[in-house]
């Protein structure tokens, strides 16, 4: 598990607004499916597989606790 | 021990037997907010009547958190450092998410500011102080109470206005009507203005109890707890806050289809109470049941009639951005009514309150909703959001950002609106003023009571200023010259506005223009500017 700098402030709840609001209308089922492209799409945007195995374990960790 | 509501007396009002003679301004409405634009205006020499159908200060606490920059205007208004003496001053703020604490902050102010970031004080010890205030200026604030405004006809270049007493109703005559009463404005309504927005469908339980031994363990430091999701009280959110006089505030969401009037019963409450605090005996003092709305008018200028506070726009309280942002109206409206009323301005100036506060006022609602939603999940994707957010908030600083439990209230910009003369600096122009401490021949003092009033043109560090008609000077770190010089205590106000900068500050504190080499010129136009006159083209 590793701590990640903050890089969403002072935007994060213009952020999280916009996240509740791509889920508005959908039933729960479509919103993993749209949790699922959206992870797909921002791994992409990050680009880089260290980072990308390093957030996997990070937020794994959370699962085990 | 309990507030003592004492009446206000009610005196049978000249208008009962005689026509009194039109009135420069009336307000409507004896709320923090409209006792607020008594005083300014009386601070500038213009004479109100006040008319409130009541005669008691606020029933319950209602408002508790007063933000500086509020405080910052109620110095300016003469009740600032009463306030702060009565009021509790909180640094600590702990978030718990079930049963384990997620992380805390601390507001500790950084040094060099007269007021703190925040402090919890009861809305009718305001009121009571404001009406003290009131006092002072008995040839220019005529408070009636027990005058209830039951009509009000526009009457293009005054109103007519309808009021009625315990002896019966007379009519008065005002060039401009302030209504100041409160979210469900009578005023507002007779316009028959539309006022509809977000209702939150989450109800809410507000007590107010008194208990000896602080909640918190250590009464010596005063802290605001907010849970997500307690042990207590499942699924929902639970806050407290320390107020003066032993009294402390809990707030508790309640279920949508609550039975309101149920669960502001005494057998209900309670428990709820005792399962927050203990078994340490506590008293109840005030309790309400509330559904929160987020909604402001579309003009907040009608012609003569200016809306101000809660009747303009109302938030819900996390953030506590309702009577902060009605004190912020009243700083921005007063000092330009005035300048209307004593011929100094045009009328038109009193448009651009509606511009500036009405920009102020969608931040607050936008700022109010989301922290409103955050603490209410919609749908079950909403709520596994925020508890995820809140597992990762345990050690990853960007999701405790993140959590929302209201997000304080701080002034806004009014940078790019018509008044302000576009410029750079440190502090740009439409920043409210940014305090420091300031040493001077009478001894210390502070930028924000040398500032706030008037038009006020200040040299930061080696920086000569012109004499322009009607603008204030002072200086800073400056040596010897023809108007006051102050010395940056410890160099805050250096470092805070740069060296070598004159900046011109509106009596509201908003910064109205910067400049590096101020000519009497340049100051006159962005003074004129920022009193609504149209420049004249170079
Ligand atoms: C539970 C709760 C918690 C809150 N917490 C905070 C907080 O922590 N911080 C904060 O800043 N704000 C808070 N607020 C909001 C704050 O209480 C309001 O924003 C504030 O009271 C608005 O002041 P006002 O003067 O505009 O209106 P009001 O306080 O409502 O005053 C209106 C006045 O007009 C009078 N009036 C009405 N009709 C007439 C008439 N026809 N004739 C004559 N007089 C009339 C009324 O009697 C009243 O005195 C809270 C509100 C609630 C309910």
């Amino acid at each position: 598990m590793k701590i990640f700098p903050d890089r969403l402030s002072p935007q994060q709840d213009d952020f999280y607004n916009a996240l509740m609001d791509a889920h508005e209308g959908l039933s729960e089922t479509d919103s993993h499916a749209l949790n699922a492209r959206l992870i797909l799409l921002m791994a992409n945007q990050i680009g880089d597989l260290d980072v990308l195995r390093d957030l996997l374990t990070t937020a794994r960790a959370y699962a085990d606790v | 021990m309990a507030y003592d509501y004492t009446p206000y007396p009610y005196v049978p009002p000249k208008g009962l037997t005689q026509a009194e003679p039109r009135h420069p301004v009336a307000i409507v409405g004896a709320g923090p907010i409209g006792l607020a634009m008594a005083i300014d205006l009386a601070q500038r020499g213009v004479a109100s009547v006040v008319l409130d159908d009541n005669n008691v200060v606020s029933v319950g606490s209602r408002a508790i958190c007063w933000a500086k920059r509020t405080l910052e205007i109620f110095d300016r208004l003469g009740v600032g450092e009463r306030m702060l003496e009565k009021g509790v001053t909180w640094k600590i703020g702990r978030q718990f998410h079930g049963d384990r604490e997620v992380y805390s902050f601390d507001l500790l102010p950084e040094d060099g500011h007269k007021y703190p970031a925040f402090i919890n004080l009861q809305q009718y010890y305001v009121e009571e102080y404001l009406i003290d205030r009131v006092r002072d200026f008995p040839g220019l604030i005529d408070l009636r109470f027990r005058n209830k405004v039951v009509d009000h006809a526009d009457r293009g270049d005054h109103t007519l206005l309808t009021v009625e007493t315990p002896d019966g109703r007379y009519s008065l005559e005002a060039d401009w009507l302030i209504a100041c009463d409160g979210a469900g404005s009578p005023t507002r309504n007779r316009m028959g203005l539309s006022f509809e927005g977000q209702t939150f469908q989450e109800q809410f339980l507000i007590a107010d109890i008194e208990m000896k031994d602080s909640p918190f363990g250590d009464a010596a430091v005063p802290e605001r707890w907010f849970w997500f999701d307690p042990p207590f009280h499942k699924g929902k959110s639970a806050l407290l806050h320390m107020q003066p006089d032993n009294i402390y505030r809990i707030d508790l969401q309640l279920d949508v289809d609550a039975d309101a009037r149920a669960e502001a019963a005494e057998d209900k409450v309670i428990p709820r109470i005792k399962a927050i605090v203990g078994d340490k005996p506590f008293r109840l003092d005030w309790v309400s049941v509330y559904k929160f709305r987020c909604i402001k008018l579309d003009r907040f200028v009608h012609g003569r009639v200016i809306f101000v506070g809660d009747s303009a726009h109302v938030v819900s309280p996390f953030g506590a951005r309702g009577g902060n942002g009605g004190i912020q109206d009243v700083d921005n409206l007063g000092w330009k009514l005035a300048a209307v009323i004593q011929g100094k301005a045009d009328e038109a100036l009193i448009a651009t309150y509606h511009d500036e506060r009405s920009h102020g006022s969608a931040e607050n609602i936008l700022h109010s909703s989301r922290a409103t939603n955050f603490m209410t999940p919609k749908t079950p994707i909403e709520a596994l959001f925020r508890t995820e957010a809140l597992r990762l908030a345990h050690d990853q600083p960007f999701a405790r950002r993140i959590l929302n439990s209201g997000r304080l209230s701080m002034p806004c910009s009014l940078e790019g609106f018509a008044l302000q003369t576009p410029g750079a600096a440190q502090v740009p122009p439409g920043s409210p003023l940014v305090d420091a401490p300031l040493s001077g021949a009478e001894g210390e003092t502070w930028l924000l009571s040398q500032v706030q009033g008037d038009f006020t043109l200040v040299g930061f560090g080696d920086v000569p200023l012109p004499d322009v008609p009607g603008v204030r000077r002072l200086g800073i770190n400056q040596r010897a010259a023809d108007y006051p010089c102050f010395t940056a205590t410890h160099g805050h106000a250096i470092r805070r506005y740069g060296s070598d900068i004159a900046y011109l500050f509106r009596p509201d504190g908003h910064v109205a223009a910067v400049f590096r080499r101020p000519t009497a010129q340049d100051v006159a136009r962005a003074a004129g500017r920022a009193m609504g006159k149209t420049t004249e083209t170079a």
